[in-house]
């Protein structure tokens, strides 16, 4: 069986970032990810259960590892070599227990909430951050029973999505999903829950101003997120800078008030907040931002847009960057990130806590999310894959993913 | 030899082909056999003594008013408006009429004693002008005389404290204008009518008003049932300016109305083939349009469009008119049909138009998108009196390239408008009742418009709604060499060329169309029977 695996290799990560210059996914063929035979990871306990991947998506942060783009931050926090694919959706063939305690039959579909926090490492007892449900924060991703990683997917021990051979799961990271969900909505659950995380961060109140930058897959499940989960409880007005016009089509679909491309979406916001103007900066602006790019540009325009004592959510991964943060210290502003997922407090107002993952399986099931699954090829076909999600935007695609159901299959 | 009248040809084999405007640039269309080219009548002879007719208008005046130095007594507060920089199109050669007729009005108000004048600019909700601009039309003996002591000031119609309410016409309406012109013991106006369509009551209740004024008329409904712009009698615009006006009479402002009309000389001699029929082209016309041609196609737009913006038009006063300002404004109507009026028979399925590079609202500036469909579908369309030119369901085919463009400085809502608003709706009902609003109270176009040389907030929108009555009226609009997105976003469609542009048309109107191209400018009105 075959795995798409990245090995420690400097020259293979130098190559790939020279050859990504081209365009994202462009290193693929020379990087440090190689098709290989493998076999199924062994489980590190009994409360662990292997995986047989369905679909496992390409994320923005899987490309930017294999381009050599990501921040050496991480670099002890993953474990070599690893099979990449945080975003599944597979079988539990042996069947096994989901995160709530409950038993799966063998057979159930699930998908699995990759952050390795305290629990699946079995340290006892948690740190804060995973003893108060917020896994994402965990503060010992680095130790414990299994390899350093911070999510299935960088992690030695096991496995990963890209992977016929499959992976292990613990069963706090086993999520069953609806029968009526397709494996491409069960494949958008894992993006979906960072969309509404992020969302839930901005602390969006009525009769906001939001503005999201960037319309791929993370900016356009934030749009739902906000859209579903948000607006209800705080009505706003969300303004959405997208560069393709597929990208500004969806995220009207998705419940964006206003979509414009990126070099009008300083007007739009001055329109909407009704602010002023000086030397091209607004006096004004949007009371949240949610940066769904990650880059120097992204979130020097985050900056620019956001109002005095506004919140920038920092939702794409960013790398090295450099940005005259001026403004944020001259206008008080609120520079937030917002990573993965673990538990909300009700979007409602009240005080009752949910899984992010439950949050999110709910969203896809309302909107149907899977559809914004525009690509699926087999692992054979990787280099493809990856430069076609490298250009999704520009091709028209929202999330491409590998299809593991037909190893030789046809690429959709 | 006297000036020849306006002229219907008939296109046949023979003809040569027909000059269009093409913004910047010009394009040669052979129109197919049959087409009708309507063509402006020749430039009337000018007034031979401007000077002599302004002061024998002013000592003359028409209607139930006094002349003008009987108006006039020390101690009394005088204060003069006049058309801003919209008027005339193109601007015209030194001196501007507007120059000559204050000139007269200031030394009767000399020997009269009056020390309190003050001059306004009636700028509405237009963008300020510059002070070249303002020498220019006044005159450097005018301007140094008033502006370094603030007494040539700009109508401010967001400055309430510039404002006065006078109360509600009989429909309701708010009249709200000019304090300075309102508490005035005298109101001069000084109008430049270029078409039918300017002075009239609209000078001071259109010019020295605010928006809470301008909206009453300036809307879609309003629009629509102006028939045409150019005909008074069948236009609501101007039923609501009237109104207006009786009642600003009726608040104690007297006002002493003066209008002029020139003739249609509007280019100088580089580009005097502008001003003749293609068939009467002598040598030096066709050399000259081809010289124009070859250095304006290699000449990028921005240059070329400084180029343009240079000309000066030698446009002569053909009358002056002074008095009472419905007595006055029939003498001009009449003046100005003389020079513009052209009959023509019957109606045409396809109307084609070649849209200059300058419009009332671009002057040393960009013709924007919404500008282009201003000037084709706002004016253009409107040039008649009786019916459209173009018959209901018909089409408008409008040759100009139409960039996605604007002037951040004198059209900053109008990029808003463009890429916010016509991106959700067309509809000009739409637009005012969803957006207008917003845009019409924005401070920071509200500041622009006060500080900078802006058009107000709410202008694009007055743009859109005078398209509103060809909108509701045709059955399509095709912009030939229009750059395909900015036309879409218009709700227009792109052709290439004339041909495929005609064909196009026939979709909605049938096979075999009539067609009628409106040669202008120079200016004409169609009177259609």
């Amino acid at each position: 069986m075959k795995a798409l695996v990245v090995e420690r290799s400097l020259p293979r990560f130098a190559a790939s970032r020279v050859a990504s210059a081209f365009g994202s996914g462009r290193g693929a063929g020379v990087g440090p990810l190689r098709l290989l035979d493998a076999t199924p990871p062994e489980a590190p306990g009994a409360d662990w259960y292997h995986l047989r991947p369905l679909l496992s998506g390409i994320c923005g942060s899987d490309l930017a590892t294999l381009d050599g783009r990501s921040s050496r931050y991480f670099e002890d926090i993953v474990s070599f070599p690893f099979v990449p694919g945080h975003e599944v959706v597979g079988i539990l063939d042996e069947g096994g227990v989901d995160h709530a305690g409950r038993r799966l039959d063998p057979g159930a579909r699930v998908v699995i909430e990759p952050v390795l926090g305290c629990t699946p490492r079995h340290i006892v007892p948690p740190c804060d951050a995973c003893g108060t449900g917020h896994s994402g924060l965990c503060e010992n991703v680095a130790f414990g029973t299994i390899a350093p990683g911070l999510q299935t997917g960088f992690c030695a021990d096991t496995g990963g999505g890209w992977s016929a051979a499959g992976l292990v799961a613990h069963a706090s990271q086993i999520h069953p999903i609806p029968d009526s969900f397709t494996d491409e909505d069960g494949v958008m659950v894992e993006p979906t829950a960072c969309a509404v995380h992020a969302a839930l961060t901005g602390g969006v109140v009525a009769g906001d101003t939001v503005t999201v930058i960037g319309a791929g897959a993370l900016g356009l499940l934030t749009i739902c997120a906000l859209n579903r989960l948000v607006k209800p409880g705080a009505p706003s007005t969300v303004v959405v800078g997208a560069r393709h016009p597929q990208q500004r089509l969806t995220a009207e679909l998705l419940g964006a008030d206003l979509v414009v491309p990126p070099d009008q979406l300083a007007r739009a916001v001055r329109r909407q907040s009704g602010s002023l103007v000086v030397g091209g900066r607004l006096t004004g602006g949007s009371d949240v931002v949610f940066d769904c790019v990650g880059s120097a540009e992204s979130l020097e325009q985050a900056l620019s847009l956001v109002r005095p004592r506004g919140r920038v959510v920092l939702v794409g991964m960013p790398s090295r960057v450099s940005v005259d943060l001026t403004p944020l210290w001259h206008r008080e502003i609120t520079l937030v990130g917002a990573y993965a997922y673990g538990s909300e407090r009700s979007p409602g107002g009240d005080t009752t806590s949910h899984r992010t993952f439950s949050l999110a399986i709910d969203l896809v099931g309302s909107d149907r999310l899977g559809q914004l699954v525009s690509a699926a090829y087999p692992l054979t076909r990787y280099e493809e894959a990856l430069t076609h999600a490298g250009s999704a935007g520009r091709r028209g695609a929202v999330r491409v993913a590998f299809d593991l159901r037909h190893p030789k299959g046809p690429t959709r | 030899m006297s000036p020849r009248p306006g002229f219907v040809l008939e296109v046949d084999r023979s003809t040569p082909p027909t000059l269009f405007w093409h913004g910047e640039r010009f394009r040669l269309e052979r129109l197919p056999e049959g087409s009708r080219v309507i063509y402006a009548p020749e430039p009337l002879d000018p007034l031979p003594d401007p000077a002599a007719a302004i002061r024998e208008a002013l000592l003359h005046p028409l209607g139930d008013q006094q002349p003008l130095p009987a108006l006039l007594r020390p101690g009394m507060r005088l204060t003069i408006a006049f058309d801003d920089i919209s008027l005339p199109l193109p601007p015209m050669e030194r001196p501007d009429i507007r120059q000559l007729v204050i000139e007269e009005v200031l030394d009767l108000a000399a020997a009269a004693g009056v020390d309190d004048v003050e001059l306004i600019v009636a700028l509405a909700l237009h963008r300020r002008m510059t002070e070249p601009e303002l020498r220019h039309a006044l005159g450097d003996r005018i301007y140094d005389a008033f502006a370094p002591t603030g007494l040539l000031t700009q109508h401010d119609a967001e400055d309430p404290d510039a404002l006065v309410h006078l109360g509600l016409t009989d429909q309701g309406e708010d009249v709200e204008i000019n304090r300075r012109a309102a508490e005035s013991d005298l109101l001069v106006y000084v109008n430049i009518n270029l078409v039918a369509m300017d002075g009239g009551h609209k000078s001071v209740a259109t010019g020295l008003s605010s928006y809470r004024s301008l909206r009453h008329h300036h809307n879609p409904q309003t629009m629509r049932h102006s028939r045409s712009f150019m005909d008074q009698h069948r236009s609501e615009l101007h039923s609501a300016n009237w109104r207006m006006g009786k009642l600003i009479a009726e608040s104690g402002v007297t006002i002493f109305q003066i209008e002029t009309t020139l003739n249609n000389d509007a280019f100088p001699p580089p580009f005097g083939f502008l001003q003749k029929r293609e068939w009467e082209w002598g040598v030096r016309d066709r050399m000259a349009f081809v010289g124009a041609s070859a250095v304006l196609d290699r000449t990028p737009a921005a240059a070329a469009r400084q180029v343009f913006h240079r000309v000066r038009a030698p446009h002569r006063m053909t009358s002056v008119q002074a008095g009472e300002v419905e007595a006055v404004h029939l003498r001009t109507t009449e003046n100005v049909w003389k020079q513009q009026g052209v009959p023509v028979e019957g109606q045409t399925d396809i109307l084609t138009m070649g849209l200059p590079y300058i419009s009332p609202y671009n002057v040393n500036s960009i013709l924007n998108p919404i500008l282009v469909a201003c000037l084709g579908l706002g004016y253009f369309f409107n040039l008649y009196r009786g019916r459209p030119l173009v018959r209901e369901g018909g089409v408008v085919i409008m040759s100009h390239p139409t960039p996605w463009e604007f002037n951040p400085v004198h059209h900053p809502s109008y990029i808003d408008f463009f890429e916010q608003v016509l991106s959700q709706t067309t509809d000009p009902v739409e637009v005012a009742d969803t957006f207008e609003a917003s845009f019409a109270n924005d401070p920071w176009y509200i500041h622009l418009y006060r500080t900078g040389h802006a058009y107000h907030g709410v202008h694009p929108f007055y743009m859109w709604y005078w398209c509103a009555h060809a909108l509701e009226h045709l059955g399509g609009v095709i912009v030939v060499g229009g750059d395909p997105a900015a036309v879409h976003r218009l709700g227009f469609r792109a052709a290439s060329t004339m041909t495929d542009a005609i064909e196009m048309a026939t979709d909605l109107v049938g096979r075999s169309p009539t067609l009628t191209h409106i040669h202008t400018p120079p200016l004409l009105l169609a009177d259609v029977q």
